[in-house]
This record gives structure tokens, sequence and C-alpha cells, in this order.
């Protein structure tokens, strides 16, 4: 693969430092909503959290935002495989 | 012992380094895929044979009622170490690490995979998981006694040595997933000018699809182990119900990795019959597109089956039923393939070489295996059979009627391309016949025992077992025979085997278009691919074609 591009590869510094800024925000809403009592909705709301923070990692510091679509395809394939686990998962733990 | 040139003036890839070293060195330092595949073969075919050996004497335990030749405990730790060495060693790593390895690239027209020092790497962490699964028998605590599953609660209260086997299972994990890492970039990347998705053989298919599950599955394998660890260690109450953990977390987690790695193990394989079949028909594959798909749907569907290994934990009613369709399910894209074989067999002229022989006798047992699997896979049933020997023969004829026997059916029909020698061909018809008489005394007993209530990994059993428990033992005998046969005529004909020829077989897949053994780079220079993968039309133009 190519690396030429190396300007748009990473995006800005301004972009860097506000998407490292907003994982710490998403740490501390974690951290403050792990001390709420949201009964069943807990571990959803956290799941959801940990998610979006990934969802910055993967496309901002891993690049794949900026990469060919053949990787964006492997990215879902696999994160598509981890939420049907997760599902699945969910039907022995939510009806046991 | 090797064929001094493969070609008159033409230098084989062991007769040139890819180092500055010779010898010894030249083979450990090599990043030749060849080589590589060649170092997993020594290594993974000596580890088969301890666990055959292992094999034999659990078999000589349960020959007679009670004590025959060894303590229960000695029992426990046997067929712990036989699960362990037999599906990480082995089975996991069989196929896709020797014949992958080797084939891979020079079925895509490549010179090598897209990161061969990766590839060296990947060999080391595979030697060095291995050397600690024999570490962990001798230290102070005694081997793992908890099954190949590890269990908990049992595998956190066993004083034995679970934490570092496990480590070894943790550390063979990277091997695999490198090994994946590579195998995709190269399908990627790396195939020759006109080799179209669909032009690839159907084992590239299947070695690709194997190499998905490999990078998605096993990282949760080694989460798990990791937290087996730490919970054994620290007490934290993750999977121990004493410390409020769940127990069937475990399972989940174990299965969710140990389930897809089934089709780790038999994906390659069906790659390899669907190599096997067309060549020794003289005629294309039927429905390659079906094939190629039912690869990628089995390793997708694949990942959604596992509790059903959980039917009778404790798990939800709820995930019972859906784990149960599921199930069911994966069977379709697996009959797709039988029936596919079975038809590009119809009209075909059919050369019933020793590669087909093996073959049949997989179509045969892999059928047995397959519907015996829906059998467990039904909720009825399965609370009936489940943790009887009859889930012990399914197993078997699965993995070692299925994977087992195509990992012998690739050897004898890559031999003479790997080695540029030719064995004793009644030797190995010989060969097969035994292993298929062994094979189904061995293990078809099981089912029957199964049926009647005999427990799997159970030292000592009720007398009304015995005549069936001592059948199979004599089957253990005879299948064990074959295969200590087998290694014997192959190592032979290593050193006085007649020379093989390029193309030995009437094989049109790239490999059997090079010289035999392979050159080093396979290729004098990259290959434009015009045809299909099992079009024959090319033998008559093909340079060393028969």
């Amino acid at each position: 693969m190519e690396h030429n591009n190396t300007e748009k590869h990473g995006g800005s510094y301004t972009t860097l430092v506000l998407v490292w800024i907003g994982l710490l925000a998403l740490t501390s809403i974690t951290v403050t909503v792990a001390g709420i009592s949201l009964g069943q909705y807990t571990l959803f709301v956290a799941l959801l959290i940990a998610a979006v923070k990934s969802g910055f990692v993967i496309n901002i510091f891993m690049h794949i935002k900026f990469e060919e679509p053949i990787f964006k395809v492997f990215i879902a394939v696999s994160g598509i495989t981890l939420f049907v686990i997760f599902l699945l998962t969910f039907f022995d733990f939510i009806y046991r | 012992m090797i064929n001094e040139a493969a070609n008159p003036g033409e230098k084989s890839f062991y007769q040139v380094s890819t180092n500055k070293h010779t010898g010894i060195l030249s083979w450990l330092l090599t990043v030749d895929h060849k080589r590589i595949g060649i170092m997993y073969l020594i290594a993974i075919l000596s580890f088969f044979l301890v666990g055959v050996v292992i094999g034999l004497f659990m078999r000589w335990e349960l020959m007679f009622p009670g004590k025959t030749i060894m303590e229960a405990q000695t029992y426990n730790t046997l067929f712990t170490l036989h699960g362990v060495i037999m599906i990480f060693l082995f089975i996991i790593p069989g196929l896709p690490a020797i014949f992958g390895n080797f084939f891979l690239p020079i079925q895509l027209g490549a010179k090598d995979v897209a990161f061969p020092r990766l590839n060296l790497l990947s060999f080391y962490i595979y030697v060095i998981g291995a050397i600690l699964v024999l570490v962990s028998l001798f230290l102070p605590g005694g081997p793992i006694d908890t099954g190949w599953t590890f269990y908990i609660p049992y595998s956190i209260r066993t004083s034995t040595n679970v934490s570092m086997a496990i480590f070894a299972a943790f550390i063979l994990g990277f091997s695999s997933i490198l090994t994946g890492i590579n195998f995709v970039t190269t399908v990627h990347r790396l195939r020759a000018p006109g080799m179209t998705w669909f032009r690839m053989p159907l084992f590239v298919w299947s070695t690709y699809a194997t190499a998905w599950i490999q990078i998605i599955a096993t990282p949760v394998i080694g989460i798990t182990i990791l937290l087996v660890i730490i919970e054994r260690a620290f007490g934290v109450g993750i999977f121990d119900p004493a410390l409020g953990g769940d127990p069937i977390l475990f399972q989940h987690l174990f299965w969710i990795y140990s389930h897809p790695a089934v089709y780790i193990m038999i994906l390659p394989a069906m790659g390899v019959v669907s190599e096997i079949i067309p060549t020794f028909s003289r005629r294309t594959i039927f429905g390659y597109k079906q094939i190629a798909y039912s690869s990628l749907a089995i390793a997708f569907v694949g990942y959604l089956v596992w509790a059903h290994h959980m039917f009778t934990s404790g798990m939800s009613d709820t995930s019972r039923w859906i784990f149960s369709l599921l199930t069911f399910i994966v069977a379709l894209p697996s009959g797709v393939k039988i029936f596919n074989w079975v038809a590009t067999m119809y009209k075909g002229s059919i050369d019933p070489q020793v590669p087909f022989l093996w073959v049949m006798s997989f179509i045969f047992l892999f059928s047995i295996g397959g519907l015996t699997g829906l059998v467990v896979g039904a909720l009825a049933t399965d609370v009936h059979l489940h943790d009887t020997y009859f889930v012990v023969a399914h197993f078997h004829y699965v993995m070692f009627g299925g994977t087992g026997t195509i990992f012998f059916a690739a050897l004898h029909y890559w031999f003479p391309k790997m080695f540029g020698k030719m064995y004793n061909k009644r030797f190995a018809v010989i060969s097969v016949v035994l292993f298929f008489i062994g094979f189904n005394m061995l293990y078809f007993p099981k089912f029957i025992l199964g049926y009647m209530g005999m427990p799997r990994r159970y030292y000592d059993y009720l007398p009304e077992f015995a005549s069936l428990q001592l059948v199979s033992t004599i089957g253990s005998w005879i299948l064990a025979g074959a295969i200590f046969f087998v290694v014997g005529y192959l190592i032979h004909a290593l050193y006085k085997g007649k020379k093989a020829t390029a193309n030995p077989w009437g094989g049109v897949t790239l490999e059997w278009h090079i010289a035999s053994p392979p050159p080093m780079e396979n290729f004098h220079e990259i290959p434009t691919i015009t045809h299909e993968p099992y079009d024959f039309s090319q033998l008559k133009e093909m340079k060393y074609g028969e």
C-alpha cells in the first residue's frame, strides 16, 4: 500500500488533540456513570461509551478513516462478528 | 535424501539458502515459505505421534475394567495431554501451517508469503508454546489434569500446573494469529496477474476463510486464558462461583474461540479435498463458486453456534433453542461441499490413486461425524448424550476422520512435489485400508457405549461395557500400526524412493507447473493466469504435463 500522502494520512494536530480530549472526557463520563445507579442500563451505557471511544481510536489514531475501502471492510467484518457474539451471549445473560 | 537437482541444471529450494548460512542454520534462520512449511511438518508430525502414543496408553488402561496399567490421576493427566497436544499442537496448526505455508504462495503464483520474516516468527512462537507445554509436565504440581477444555471451577481448584499449560495455549494463539494475517495479506496482495478471486484454487479459498477465523476468534481464547490465570493467582471472582463469578461465562468465552477453532481445523481439509477430487476425476470441480462461498459461510456461521457445547450447563432456555437452530444451519454449507464433491466425481474419469483413497475414506468418516453432530446438536437427544462416549466418537469422526484423514491425504498428494520422491504405492494402499478398519473399530463402539451411558473421561466402567471397550482398544492398535506404517514408508521414500516427476498425478493447479521439488522462489518469472483453476485442457500444453 502506498504511503505517499502523509499529510492527509494522520489528520491535523488540532484534530488529534481534540480527539484525545474527547477520549479523556468520555473516560470521565464512564467513571461518573459507574457511580450512578442506572439499573439494567448500566452495562448498556458503559458498552455504548466504549464503542464510541473505539470508533475514535480506530478511525483517527489507527488511520482507518484515511485508508482504502478494503481495510474498512475488514474492520466492519470484525466489528459485526463481535456485535453478533455479544448479542447471542446476551440471549443467555438476559433470559437466564 | 532429496533429489540433487529438480531438473537438469536447476537447483531446488533444498539446495539454495535464503541466508548466508549453510547446514542446519540455513534452515533455522530461513524465510523461505517452503522450508518453514517443512519445519512445521517435522514439528507437528512429531507432536502428533506423541499424541498417538498417549492415546494408545489410554486405550490400554481402558482395555479391562478397573486398574490395568496406571492410576486414575495418571489417566486424568494423559487424557488432558492427549487433548492439548492433538488440538493445540497438531490439528489447529496442521494443515494451514504445513501445507498452507508450502502451497498457498505457489498456488497463487507468488514467490513467497507477504511477510516472510513474520512467517518464521510464527514458527518460533509455535515452538516456544510447545516447549512451555512440555515444561509444565515436569514442574512441581504435576501435569495439568483438567481436560483440554480447562473448565471452571475445577481448573481454578486443582493444584496441578494449569497456569503454565494454558499460558502455552495463549502463546500458541499468537502463532495462529500471525499465520492468519500473513495468509490474508498474501491472498489480497500477491496473486499473480490474471489470478482473479474466482480463479484461485479452492485450497486457497478455504485457507483464506480459515485465516479470517484465526485472526478474529483466537484473541478471545487469549483473553479468556489470561482471566483464568488472574483468577487462579488473585481470586478476583470473574469465573469462580464461590467468589460471585460466573462459570458459564467461562464456557461462553472458551467456546466462542474453540468452536470456530473446529472450523480452523476442518476448512483447510475441505480445501484439500476440493483439490484432490478434480485431479483424480479428471474433471473440473462441480459448483466452484458454491464451494468457495460455502467456505466463507462455514467460517461465518461457525462463529454463531458455540453454545451448543453448553446445552446442559445451565444457560437460558432461549439460548438453547437459538443455538440449536443455528447449529442445524451450519450443516447446510457443509452439505453443499459434500454434494459438490460427489457431483464432481459423477461421470469423471476416476483414477483411484492413494490420495483419492484417503479422500474416499474422509467422505465416509466425515459424513458419519457430521450427521452424528446433528444428533448432539438437537436439544432433546443432547441431554441424553452430553458428556458421554457418543460425543467423543462424534468429535473423533469429525476431527480425526475429517482433518486427520485429510492430513494424510494431503501428505500423499503433495509428497512428490515437496520432496521430489515417490513412495511405495502398494504400501500406501495397505495403510489406507488398515487405517480405515482400525479407525472404525476404535471409534464406532464409542457411539454405542455413549448411547448406553458410558461417560467420557472416566477411568473405570461397568462390566457391561467391557466387550466394546476391548474392541475399541484392539482398533487402536490397528490404527496406530497404520499410522506408524505410513510414517515408516514415507521416511524410507525420502532416502530410497524413486525420483518423482513434476506432475505425477496430472494436476493442473500451479504447483504442478513447476519442478519437484520446487526451485527457490517457485517461479523463474511470475506466471500470467489464463485458465480456470481446474481446466484440464491445460495438461496438453503444460511443460511438465504427463
